[in-house]
This record gives C-alpha cells, structure tokens and sequence, in this order.
C-alpha cells in the first residue's frame, strides 16, 4: 500500500509495527477465506468420488428439467412456460409457480462458462452450483460475523459453517435444491442489514434489498427474513436503540425489498397481500411514527413535547383503531386467513397432521427428534449458549440482532427438521462467537502467565483492546461521521494515523500498560487455560471428524442409485433409472404414467413422460385421486386410471432387496389423502386392530387394493413363499392374477414395477352380452348416484 | 491393403467407368461362368454370402472387367462387396484384393444393379480365372412372425435367388445355405434341392442363360440378437499434449421381432434359455489397447453394468444396457475413452501430420445405419483432407471447445449402412505447428495477470471525492 508506506517514514516503529501486523494479519485471512472456500467446496464432493456426478433425490431433478429448458428455450419461454408433461390433464404454469433463483443462477453460470467456450454440460453446473454457493454461503458468515464480533470470530464461524452438517445435507454436489443458494441469500442479506445497521450507509441499504430480492428469487423461506428483521427492528425501538442507521437500514429494505419482490412472478401481489408480510408494514409504520417522534422531540421544547404527544397520542388510537379493522377485514374475507399451509403449520405445529395430509406425509415436514439435532449441528449445540452470553458482552445492535435470530430458529428447526437448514448458520455464528471469545480470554490469560513473552503480550494486549474498543464505538457512537467511513481500508487507516497523531505514542504505551494491569487481574491460571485451551481443540476436532463423516456416509448418497456392501464386494441398485431409460426409450413419447406423487419429478426429468401428480403438490384432489385408484380394486382403479387417460402405473416395490421407503410403507398416507377428497376410502379398511399390516392377518381390502397387487404380482415365484424383506413376513395373499393389469416391465431388483392397462375388452360375446348390459347400466346408474366417486367422469 | 483413393477421385472414376462401359457393354457376351459356388451364411443377423466364380474369357478381345449383378431389392440392404483374385500356382496361392465399384449398364433388366471387379491384368481370350466374391447383406431377414411374446423364439424369412443372378451365362452352380440352427419351418423346393443338418443345398445346376432368377424364400429360426445401431457419432478429438479422446454415442435397436405383450422378470430371471431367447443382454466393444478412463453413461448418468478387460494388444470392453433389449425396444448410451496418442499420431516425411484410427464401430456383430465420424483437429491446425478405403460423404465443421478462439477445425464423415469389415483404417491429413499448443496456457496466464494488475491498481486509486 502507498500511503502507508509514504508515512513510515514518518511515524515511529511501533506504528510500523502495526502496519505491518495488520497487512499480514489482512493477507492470512484472506488465504484462510480462501481455504475456507475450499474447504466448504470440497467436502460436499464426496457424492461425486463415492458416486458420480448425478443429480440427486427428487426435487433437483424438477429444477434440473427447469434449468434444461431455460437454457434451450431462453428467458422469455420460461417465463411463459406452461408444462403440460405434469399434473394431467390440468398442467402447470412453471414459470409462474417456480422460484426462479436457482434456476436462473445455474443458467447463468452455465451460458457464461459457454459464452468463455468452457462446454460444460448443463448437468454439470447443476450438480456444482451447490458446492460453489456453499463457500459463498461461509464467506457472507465470515462478513456477518465480522460485523457483529470482529475478524477473528468471522473467520471461526465460517469454518463451522463451511462444514455443519446440517448445511452440507442439502448442499452436497448434486444437492441441486434451492436451499443450496437460498441460504447463502439468507445470510448474505442479514449480513448486508447489519452492515446498513452499522454504517447508516444507504449504499448497503440498496444492495440489501438486491439481497433480500435474490433470495425471493430463491426460496419460500424469505418469509423468514421479512418478519426477522422487523422483529429486531421493534426489538431496537422497544429497548430504546432507535437510531437514524436504523430507518436507513429497514424503510429503504420494505420499500424497495416489498417492491422487487412483487416482480417475481410466483410471489407476485402476495407480496402485500397475505399475512406473512404484514408485520413489515406494521413495524414501517411504527419506525416512521418512532422516527417521527424523535425528530418533534428534537425541535420542540420539552413542555410542548408534552402536549404535542397527549394531542398525537388521541388522535393516533383513533386511526389506527380505524386501520387495523380493515386490515382485519382485508385478512378475515381471505379464505385461509391469509395464511398459507405451510406457514400455519410453523405457527401451530398440530395445525398440517389435522388438516393437510400432504403437508404431514413429507418426512422432512416432520418434527425432529433429539438424536437429529446432534446429528446435524453436533457440538454446536453445546456452544449456542456460550455465544449467546457473549453476544451480551457487550449487547450492541448488531448481536441483539444475532440472538434474535438464533432464538427464533430454534423455535422454527424444532417445528419442521427442514428448518433446521434455517439454525445452522445462526448455530454456527454464535457458536464461532463463543469459540472465538474463548480462544481470545484463555490465550490473552496465558500470554500475561508466560513470563517470557510479556513485552510482545503487552503491545498484543493493547491492540486487542483497541480492536474491541473500537467495536465498542458502534454502539456508543462518540465519533458518529467517522463511523460511514469505516468500510474503506484507506480510509480506516487514515482515521488511525488521525488517532496516532492525537495521542502521542509514550502516551499510547502507557494506556495500554494500564489496560495490561486491568487484563491481568481478568486473567486464568495458566495451567486450567491450558487445559481448556486443549479441550476446546478436542471439541473442534471431534466437530470435524462429525462433519466429515456426516458428508462421507450420511449424506452423500444421491438416493437414485443405490449401494451396499457385503462381504463379495459392492452391489449397486441401479434400479430407478433402468426403469426410467425404459419408459423413455419403449413408450410412446405421449404416454401418461401414474405413479404417486414422489416419482413425478424424477420421471418427468428422466424419462420425458407426461404424470398425472409430481412433488408440487398444489392440488390436493388430484393426489388424492391417485391415492383413491391406488387403494380401490382393480377394476374401480382401472376405471380410474382410464378415465385419466392413463396407459402406464409405476409402483416402487422394495421387499425383494429389503428397500424400506417403497410404495407399500407409504401405502397408509395414499389411503388417508384419498379417504381425505373421496369418503368411501375409510382407513379402518386398511387397519387390523388398528395396525397396517400385509401379512396373512391383512383386512381384505387391502389384500385386494391396486397396490398391494401390483406390488406383489408373482412375487411368490421368486423364493416360493414370498416373504418380504422390508415388512419381514410372508406376504399375505400369493397367488393372484392381474385381469386389467399386465405387467411391462419389472427392473433388475424388482424395485421399480411397471405395469400396462389393459384395453378395453370386446363386449360382444353372444352368451355374455345380457348380463354384460346390465353389469354395466348399473355401474352407470352408481356412478351417477356417487357423484364424488370419480371426478374424471 | 490397397493403396486408398479418396472419396473425390472415386466419384470421378466412376463416371469415368460408366462411359467407357456404355462403350463395351459388347464385352459381355464374350465372359461366361463356368463354375459358381455360392455359400450364403445365415447364422446371424449379418447375412454373408461367399460367391467363387471362375470367369472364362470366350470371346476374341481381352477384357479386364467382370460384372456383378443384383436385383435392386437387395442393392439397398447391401453393405460391402470385395473381390480376391487367386494367384500363383498350386500350393504357392496368394489372395490379391481387387477393386469394386458399383457401375451402371445399359438396358439392364428389372433394374438390376450392378459391380464391376477389375482385374489386374485383362483376361485373354480363352482364359479363365477364379474370383472369390465376399458380400454382406444388412436388414435381409424379416421377421415372421412379425411380433413374439417373451417365451417364444425368434422365426425369420430370408428371401433370395436359387439361381445366381448373373449377366453371364452360367455352366453350373451351386448354393450352399448356412442356417444358425437345425430348427427350419419350411424352404421353398427348386430341384434338387435338399436339407442336412443346418445346411440347405441348391444345386448343382446346369447351363442358365444370363439373369436366370428363381425366388427362394426360407423360415428359419435365428436367435441370435439383431442389434443395429440406427445412429452412431463418434467424435475423435486430438489433443497434441498427448492424449486422443474418443466419445460414441450410440442409439441402439433389437430390430428382430417386435416384442409383445408382458415382459416378466420372473420368468426372464428364472428361466434364461427359454425366455427371452432372441433378447439383447450384453454387447462386446473391442477396443485399442491401452485405452484408458473408460466411461459408460446414458443421459441420466452412469451406467454400472460394464467390464473393462485389457491386455497388450487389444482390450474389450463388455456392456449391458440398462435393461435387457427384447425386439424393437431402444437404448441410447454413450461411450468414452482416452488413447495415447502416440498410437494414432505420425508424421509424414513432409511434415504434415495424420491420424491413423479405425472407421467403423467398435461394437461385435452389430450393423450401424448411419455412422457420422468427427474429427476434432488442434486450433490452428490447417489444410485437412481425409483418406477413406471407400466412399463417404465428407464436409467440414467449426468446434468451439475449452477456450478456443478461432475454433477447431473438423472433418465429418458420414457413411450409412455399415458392418464390422468396415473396420478399416482411414487417414486424416493436416498441418499443425506446436507453438499453437501453448496458446491457451498463455491466453489463461495473461488473463490472471491482468486481473491481478487491475487489482493493483484499484488499490493505488483513490476515487473519492472527500479527502
């Protein structure tokens, strides 16, 4: 740097010194960020090397078909595109109903990288968009911890987070979900709300609600943002922080925040109309009141200010008494009282196990347990509340702020286990506060134990205490216009060349002696400094191998192929695409396939054919009726299908490997969602003394359901007494034939069944013709007695 | 192997040929066959006919030309012909390869097609010589039934001629029918005409005026797999930092009877041999040796059903599809490898470069549609020209690959209807100087210089307004 340069001359040795440290101390963590970004990338490719370079699971495979077709088709066909592939007969309007975030960043990556004549599939840069973002996702840590404690426990916090399990479960290469970018939004926008916070800076304001706009771009959760930070918002007004950093940094974020997110399609007018948002407004309004307030305050005199508030305070009750009735009006004429299903279940989580099957059958909507919590933060956990502690030592705005968000998204990880995607980074802040405070009071209290080192420990010592009273000053603000110029580099270092010129440096030594006597007298015996010194090591060592091993095994399988290892080496299951390369290859290319609903994504993706329901899940009368078909007889099923004009059924059968999450364990949730639209479904029929069970103790209704018998169909022939290796039984009914079923297709390990309907059958028959007719007029006159039966008719 | 003429010349001389046969179609008259002996091999999909003539010259002029000919139905399904001529005395016979070319004749009955073998040296009036004829015939054996569930076998229909088609008279013949196995339905009877074991014998018959035909129609039963790769692209890419990298792409077909109704893995798994007879469940790849980073994959990823065997001279390459393939079912899947390039690249005495690779397709028995090889040349490499065995259609292209600029130059050729003898060598022809190969490290290098001399810079810049 020149200008540093130009004034060593000038200035003594210990201002060398400094400078010195300081571009070493610059240079060192930006190589740590660097490995740190390294690090974060890296471990998230064991799927890759243990697998291959494959999307994973089911809805990458939705937003990889998306990016496909953004990069054939272009912009402006995806915004418009109407997908008639899913969700027959009715289709779906993708670009409306997509978070485009993802999507978009993969597609930008992919036409840059062949725009420079790098042709990299379009696979590929879906399956590294995860990775990429995840090291992203550790440096905007690394700036939002700054902003809150300082470059030290920055950088420790994005070293945990660039390897926390919970993060690296849904970011592993191939992981290609919008969690993987969003979290880097969420983070990246708080961090860009605290540097406002702390700057008062409006360029940081217009870049936060870029910020917040990406991530409306990217994931449903922004709502989590929208009502975060006007909660720390009322948190500051309430306890008395009003400041003008803050209005600068939370009106500038709802006005143009609220006005950007309006233009992602999918969010829409939502954007001001339902309830998620209504807290911003309310706390907009409530800031501009504060606001307001402060600035009477400021050029009235105390008696009038009196006067003016009993006036304001009369008048106030009266319009907002007024305004809230009809906001309560506005929400109350809204069918779900402008609530979505999702969002009520993380307000009351009983509310999607009583009302919305569907929302309860997906796993990851499940509370977690216990064990989950350890699995995915690990030791983190145990650190939480140490940060916490140290986030009120000193309180400022910007670690009010972090507690504020660790609670809350304890509160929401322990409604949904998706959530807890939502706590990592939160855990992983306070916990590289706390690990990094930690480090600081135990290495501060061995350097004053150790003789040998005190002249070195007392320059470090007042250096530290610098560091933190200049921390400090963010809150309490002596030199407020310093404080905008803070972010540039030159500048900061102009303002402490200022500060050496004002305090001569004899001057400076002795304050730091006397903060040296005031340290020691804080300071640990040496030898339990020691001690927890190696302990936390332990502790951060035991994280890492957790986190390593997490990648390596728990969560790197890409679920589409699958392997185990026995003693004559490894076997591969490979068998969901074998059945997808079929369909696409051996049927016509507008052939619908009913499956239910987990396989929509996959085989729209891979085998190009149109499905009756996929994992959006918007319409809950549809899925039921498949449930409805899969859990009737055959020939109630087959007209139900039919009448879809279904020509294929796909059942996922495991009990010949031993694959657990096969159709006949989500069986129960088909008959609920379908009893749910259609009443003549009723559970009792599928329970035995109150137990799902298929063995020879089965009700006959199931035993006779579609499921059951495409699952099974001649699966007696393999071993001679059928038994299941998931449910661990015989099955109960073995010997059965398919008459309106033929079988198509059955994978290599029989975990993917497909099956054919048959056509109709020649009705003309001499003998059969009568009681033919009458069969069938009275099948007519039922179907129009039971409306409800079959909504395709 | 002959000397090869490039695709251009060969057009020319066909022309050429067509000309001065219109000029002695005289010569004709004066050739006649004195002995024919046609093998037609049936085992499988493939069909391959061995044809041994001895040519007679009993006309006045010498003539250096000798006529094939075929009815047009089977010109179509015509995948190579080649000619040997025996030379030397008894015991001391040597096999010399002669030139074919597809030719026209005037007033050629029922559009028969023709070929014509020129001989090394013109046949003297009175002469006689022994030409070995080797055919191939692709898509010859049609189905019948035309659809077959699962546990039936496979019956086929294979159309010919009992009499050789021939624009020469004929003194005696005789055809000898190969079938895969001794399970014939049925064949048509042209006397004497008899069955033994899996051969079919035609023959002898004597002195058949010229275009004699006789249809014959066999049902037979053949369970040997019709794989045919309807398209196949294979993209040869040169790297000069040593490495050739090779990418098929495959569409594959069982074009044997259509399958029909229930496919049932039950009954696929339990009893093999009886179900499933005529399925396709594995192909055999030959590979160059020491190929290395061997990939298989379709569009959704990898595929993990394959064995890599190498050994010093030749390594192969086992597959199976995803799913076994029963009569009209597909599968699309690709294949990749590296080679040293050491094996393919030479240089010629006037410093110009070529690569010597193998046209065809690598897979066993199989018939390819249509073949389209590319050759991906360095950047910067110029003046390409190919060398092909036998005609193809050839263009070139523009390939922008890792970082090109100019882009890369490649030579396509396209050839359809191809079979396993097509696996032949061909040549490409180019100019390249090294100093292109550091191009790209270069431009990287620069690249990174500059963005660090911009940051440089913007940290020496003080842009704001305030001091």
């Amino acid at each position: 740097m020149a200008a540093p340069e130009a004034s060593t001359a000038a200035v003594p040795t210990l201002y060398t010194n400094n400078t010195l440290r300081n571009a070493f101390g610059g240079v060192l963590s930006f190589f740590i960020l660097l490995l740190i970004g390294v690090l974060a990338f890296s471990i998230r490719l064991f799927s890759v090397i243990k697998y291959e370079s494959v999307i994973h699971e089911f809805d990458p495979y939705f937003n990889y078909r998306v990016t496909q077709f953004l990069t054939k088709k272009g912009i402006y066909e995806f915004w418009n595109w109407f997908d008639d592939r899913t969700w027959y007969p009715l289709g779906r309007v993708i670009g409306g109903t997509v978070y485009p975030g993802l999507t978009l960043t993969a597609g930008t990556i992919w036409w840059l990288l062949n725009s420079l004549n790098i042709p990299l599939s379009v696979e590929t840069v879906c399956v590294f968009t995860a990775p990429i973002f995840s090291a992203f996702a550790s440096w905007a840590t690394y700036l939002l911890t700054k902003e809150v404690k300082g470059a030290g426990a920055g950088l420790t916090s994005a070293v945990l987070l660039a390897m926390v399990p919970s993060y690296i479960s849904r970011s592993v290469a191939g992981s290609y979900d919008n969690e993987a970018v969003a979290i880097f939004a969420l983070i990246f926008t708080f961090y860009l709300y605290l540097k406002t916070l702390n700057t008062g800076s409006l360029f940081y304001a217009t870049l936060n609600s870029l910020a917040y706009f990406y991530m409306v771009c990217s994931w449903g959760g922004y709502t989590f943002i929208i009502n975060l930070i006007p909660m720390h918002v009322l948190l500051c007004i309430v306890t008395g922080r009003y400041s003008s950093r803050l209005y600068i940094a939370y009106a500038p974020l709802v006005v143009l925040g609220t006005l950007l997110a309006a233009l992602v399609p999918v969010v829409g007018f939502n954007a001001v109309m339902t309830s998620e948002h209504f807290a911003s407004f309310l706390v907009f309004i409530i800031i501009h009141v504060v606001a307001f307030v402060y600035y009477i305050k400021g050029i009235l005199s105390p008696k009038m200010f009196k006067v003016a508030v009993t006036l304001v305070v009369t008048v106030g009750l009266a319009v907002c008494c007024a305004v809230i009735a009809v906001l309560i009006a506005l929400v109350a004429s809204s069918p779900t009282k402008g609530w979505s299903g999702r969002s009520l279940s993380l307000l009351d989580p009983t509310y999607a196990s009583k009302y919305i099957p569907i929302i309860a059958s997906v796993s990851e909507h499940q509370p977690p347990t216990w064990p989950s919590y350890f699995m995915d933060i690990n030791v983190l956990a145990f650190l939480v509340p140490a940060g916490i502690i140290a986030c009120f030592l000193p309180l400022s705005d910007a670690s009010s702020f972090v507690v504020l968000y660790i609670a809350t998204s304890v509160y929401f990880s322990g409604v949904m286990v998706r959530l807890m995607l939502v706590l990592a980074p939160a855990a992983c802040i306070t916990s590289g506060i706390a690990l990094s405070e930690a480090f600081d009071v135990l290495t501060g209290s061995i350097k004053f134990q150790l003789p040998g080192v005190t002249s070195n420990a007392e320059v470090d010592a007042g250096e530290t205490s610098s560091d933190t009273s200049e921390a400090q000053t963010d809150e309490v603000k002596a030199e407020k216009p310093d404080d905008t110029s803070k972010n540039r580099p030159l500048k900061k270092s102009k303002k402490k060349e200022r500060e050496l010129a004002e305090n001569p440096p004899a001057k400076a030594t002795a304050k730091a002696k006397a903060k040296a006597e005031k340290k020691r007298l804080l300071a640990l015996p040496l030898e339990a400094s020691v001690i927890s010194l190696l302990l936390l090591v332990v502790l951060g060592a035991f994280y890492v191998v957790h986190s390593v091993w997490a990648a390596a095994e728990a969560y790197s399988a890409p679920s589409i192929v699958l392997t185990t290892r026995s003693r004559d080496g490894l076997h591969v299951f490979d068998d969901f695409r074998e059945a997808y390369a079929w369909l696409s290859h051996n049927t016509d290319v507008n052939d619908k396939v009913a499956s239910w609903w987990d396989y929509g994504y996959q085989t729209t993706a891979m085998a190009n054919r149109t499905v009756i329901v996929d994992n959006n899940t918007w319409n809950n009368t549809h899925i039921a009726t498949v449930g409805t078909a899969m859990s009737s007889p055959e020939r109630a099923a087959w007209e139900i299908f039919h009448s879809l004009d279904v020509k294929y059924v796909l059942v996922v059968f495991g009990g010949l490997i031993g694959y657990p999450s096969d159709d006949i364990n989500k069986f129960l949730w088909m008959v609920r969602i379908g009893g749910g639209v259609f009443p003549h479904i009723k559970e009792p029929d599928y329970l035995r003394d109150g137990q799902y069970r298929i063995d020879s103790q089965a009700t006959p209704t199931v035993l006779n359901c579609l499921m059951y018998k495409l699952s099974y169909y001649r699966f007696v022939e393999t071993d001679g007494k059928a038994y299941d290796r998931v449910r661990r039984t015989e099955i109960g009914k073995k010997y059965f034939k398919l008459t309106h079923f033929e079988e198509v297709f059955t994978t290599h390990h029989w975990m993917v069944r497909i099956y054919k309907l048959k056509p109709l059958k020649n009705r003309i028959r001499g003998k059969a013709k009568k009681s033919k007719l009458k069969t069938s007029s009275t099948s007519s006159s039922k179907r129009s007695g039971t409306k409800k039966k079959n909504p395709w008719q | 192997m002959e000397a090869p003429i490039r695709a251009r010349e060969a057009l020319g001389f066909i022309l050429f040929s067509l000309l001065f046969s219109i000029c002695r179609s005289s010569s004709l008259n004066h050739l006649l066959i004195s002995n024919a002996e046609r093998r037609i091999d049936l085992s499988s999909h493939i069909v391959k006919v061995y044809l041994t003539l001895k040519v007679e010259n009993a006309g006045s002029t010498p003539t250096s030309e000798v006529f094939l000919s075929f009815p047009p139905t089977q010109v179509d399904h015509l995948a190579t012909v080649e000619a040997l001529v025996t030379k030397g005395k008894r015991k001391k016979t040597t096999l010399v390869r002669l030139d074919v070319k597809p030719t026209e004749l005037p007033d050629a009955p029922n559009d028969a097609k023709y070929f014509a073998i020129y001989l090394e040296n013109p046949l003297k009036s009175g002469e006689s010589t022994t030409l070995e004829v080797l055919y191939l015939l692709t898509h010859s054996q049609e189905p019948f039934p035309a659809e077959i569930a699962q546990s039936e076998s496979q019956l086929v229909y294979y159309r010919d001629s009992a009499l050789i088609l021939s624009p020469y008279h004929i003194k005696q013949q005789t055809t000898f029918i190969k079938t895969p196995s001794t399970k014939v339905e049925s064949f048509t009877r042209v006397e004497p005409s008899n069955r033994a074991g899996t051969e079919i014998k035609y023959g002898p018959y004597e002195d058949h005026p010229p275009y004699s035909f006789s249809p014959i129609l066999i049902h037979f039963e053949n369970n040997s797999p019709f794989a045919v790769v309807e398209e196949l692209v294979r993209e040869v890419e040169i790297s000069h930092w040593g490495n050739l990298q090779v990418t098929e792409q495959y569409t594959l077909v069982h074009a044997g009877a259509r399958h029909k109704g229930v496919f049932s893995r039950v009954d696929f798994q339990s009893r093999p041999t009886l179900n499933g007879a005529s399925s396709l469940r594995y192909l055999l790849a030959r590979l160059p040796p020491r190929v290395h980073s061997v990939y298989y994959r379709d569009e959704i990823g990898n595929i993990s059903s394959s064995h890599l065997r190498t050994d010093s001279r030749k390594s192969e390459l086992e597959i199976e599809p995803r799913y076994p393939l029963f009569g009209g079912w597909k599968a699309t899947f690709v294949i990749g490898y590296g080679l040293p390039l050491q094996d393919f690249l030479f240089e010629t005495s006037d410093d110009r470069r070529y690569l010597n690779f193998t046209f065809g397709c690598p897979l066993l028995e199989t018939v390819v549609d249509k073949l389209t090889i590319k050759v991906v040349l360095p950047e910067g490499s110029k003046d390409p020209s190919a060398v092909v065995p036998f005609p193809v259609e050839q263009h070139l292209e523009t390939k922008y690959s890792y970082l090109d600029v100019v882009g890369r130059t490649v030579v396509v050729m396209e050839k359809k209807n191809l079979v396993p003898t097509h696996n032949s060598h061909f040549q490409v022809y180019y100019t390249f100087k090294p100093i292109f190969m550091l191009a790209e490290p270069l431009m990287l290098a620069s690249a990174f210089f500059l963005f660090f001399v911009a940051c440089v810079a913007y940290l020496h810049i003080d842009l704001s307004i305030r001091k």
